[in-house]
């Protein structure tokens, strides 16, 4: 189990290395080698469900800042709180609205809110192997299948710590994520966001989130490539359009060979 | 497509990726090229979600100087390693307050 989340460490990067200073103190707790009797509590629970709460909070405020992201927009109410309610993907929630507040092109906003999601479908793999849900229980792990939640399950040392860590990160953060949304919302429908400096919400949370990932091999390339692509194309294609464009530079750079014999799997 | 089409068809999709991920048996997305373009995707989307954002002003380009100046303080507080919520706060922050005096 855990050398198979090793083995794909590449892809949980993705929301570990931007959790990593939230859970060291949960990890130094847990990662601890020696194994628990299934019947006693496993080590480091209070760790985790205050790093869990600790997730809900800054949920909250982001959640707090899509809802007024998205009212500015142009959502109603209720359409910011179904966003959060049924899609519950910050990346893709915040690249959606954003592509829908410039007129864009509404298959190049579906398109750019699928394509960030498609990591999610690569951390279920783990989370599956760690959660092991069962019958309906399956349906809402996947909704809960996000980057905090899997970065919290996959750095717990043992299985029960990890399911833990998921349910308690998954609960905390759709509850606080769909208030903060619901308040932002009906903030955001009143004032005049700009003035709170919401405008640099979106882009300093997309920032954040990419930051600890051009770490990796190739992203900086991929990262200018993508800049590029997307500035050409501002003029020429509907809002939305240079952004699904720029997802080509990632595939084509996934899609060449690996070179001089580097290892993939850790490029730290 | 009506705002509503969309808010539901990409939430449908979206969730659909999830149960993908926590029902496909696991070899089927263990292929390195596949993990690598998938750990790659959202860093040319992130990137180009931050110049779009900036830059772009619905085909034409122009840029507010106060959110460059804010997402550029919260970037110096990425540098600095400031947390997540951190730099989300400077970012905002220092855009109202730049709007405000300036």
């Amino acid at each position: 189990m855990i050398a198979q989340m090793m083995l794909r460490g590449e892809i949980f990067a993705i929301g570990l290395r931007g959790k990593r200073r939230n859970l060291s103190a949960v990890s130094a707790v847990t990662r601890s080698p020696t194994r628990a009797a299934d019947s006693e509590p496993f080590a480091g629970r209070t760790e985790i469900t205050r790093a869990a709460g600790g997730i809900g909070v800054y949920a909250g405020l982001f959640g707090l800042a899509f809802g007024a992201v998205a009212a500015a927009a142009g959502l109603s109410v209720p359409q910011a709180a179904a966003l959060s309610a049924v899609m519950f993907t910050g990346a893709s929630q915040f690249a959606l609205v954003g592509i829908l507040a410039v007129a864009g092109s509404p298959l190049a906003a579906l398109a750019a809110a699928l394509l960030l999601g498609v990591r999610n479908a690569f951390y279920g793999v783990p989370v599956a192997g760690i959660v092991r849900p069962r019958g309906l229980g399956r349906l809402l792990t996947a909704h809960f299948v996000i980057d905090e939640t899997t970065a919290m399950a996959v750095a717990q040392g043992e299985r029960r710590a990890g399911r833990y860590a998921f349910w308690a990160t998954g609960i905390s953060l759709c509850s606080m994520w769909n208030l903060g949304t619901l308040a932002g919302a009906l903030i955001g429908s009143s004032i005049d966001t700009s003035s709170l400096g919401l405008d640099a919400a979106a882009p300093a949370i997309f920032l954040a989130l990419l930051w600890p990932q051009l770490a990796r091999d190739r992203a900086a390339v991929v990262a200018i490539g993508a800049v590029a692509v997307a500035l050409a194309l501002v003029t020429i294609t509907p809002a939305g359009v240079p952004i699904i464009a720029a997802a080509g530079v990632a595939i084509a750079a996934g899609l060449l060979p690996e070179h001089g014999g580097r290892g993939e799997e850790d490029p730290s | 497509m009506s705002t509503w089409l969309t808010i539901v068809l990409s939430s449908a999709g979206c969730y659909a990726l999830k149960l993908i991920g926590v029902s496909l048996p696991e070899s089927v997305l263990a292929h390195a090229r596949v993990q690598r373009i998938a750990s790659l995707l959202p860093v040319a989307m992130l990137s180009a979600l931050i110049v779009t954002d900036l830059f772009d002003s619905n085909r034409h380009y122009s840029a507010d100087w106060h959110t460059l100046a804010g997402v550029a303080v919260g970037a110096a507080a990425l540098w600095r390693g400031r947390s997540l919520l951190m730099v989300f706060v400077l970012a905002i922050a220092a855009t109202a307050l730049l709007r405000l005096i300036a």
